[in-house]
């Protein structure tokens, strides 16, 4: 089942408050997004813990019917 | 008969790089995980392909082993380095021949 990107946005956000969140569609298809998201939050966290994070906000969807999310995270100073 | 979350433990542990995939290295199935092949021949390492597709306890379990939703997933001496994002920008900032030198399995 395909996702809206403003549903993506918001689960991010709603998981992680201070983040901000950039959603593209990636194929135009509603099934390929990229999304680049940007957290103080992810401070001193490594990347796996930092996408785990983006993972939870989206609460077991990632994998299953968001199959398709190429991830970016990090921290505004990088 | 091994459980498994003890498979897995097996692989990880008993192979200095170990991929679990979608597919093959010679015939991968999904974008992704073709993706992280070629970037670890392209390093020219040898390392461990499976295929989680040949077994749905594996698909499955893979993803409760390091609490990790997607496949590829990438281990490197035992320690979960990422899926396929996370190893394309570790690949491009030149972090992964970096860690990859560190745990000496270049």
């Amino acid at each position: 089942m395909a996702m809206s990107a403003q549903d993506i946005e918001r689960f991010i956000k709603e998981g992680i408050p201070d983040a901000s969140v950039e959603i593209r569609d990636l194929a135009g298809d509603g099934n390929h997004y990229a999304a680049n998201v940007i957290s103080p939050t992810f401070k001193g966290m490594n990347r796996v813990q930092q996408h785990q994070l983006v993972y939870a906000a989206l609460k077991g969807r990632m994998g299953g019917e968001l199959h398709a999310l190429a991830l970016q995270t990090s921290t505004p100073q990088e | 008969m091994a459980t498994t979350h003890e498979q897995i433990d097996n692989e990880v542990k008993t192979n200095d790089i170990v991929l679990f995939m979608k597919g093959t290295a010679d015939m991968p199935m999904c974008g992704f995980s073709g993706r992280t092949v070629q970037i670890l021949q392209h390093l020219g390492v040898p390392f461990k392909d499976v295929n989680v597709l040949a077994d749905e306890a594996l698909r499955n379990g893979i993803k409760e082993y390091t609490n990790w939703p997607t496949i590829p997933q990438l281990y490197i001496k035992g320690e979960f380095v990422g899926g396929s994002d996370i190893v394309m920008e570790m690949f491009q900032s030149g972090e992964l021949k970096k860690l990859l030198d560190e745990k000496g399995v270049a």
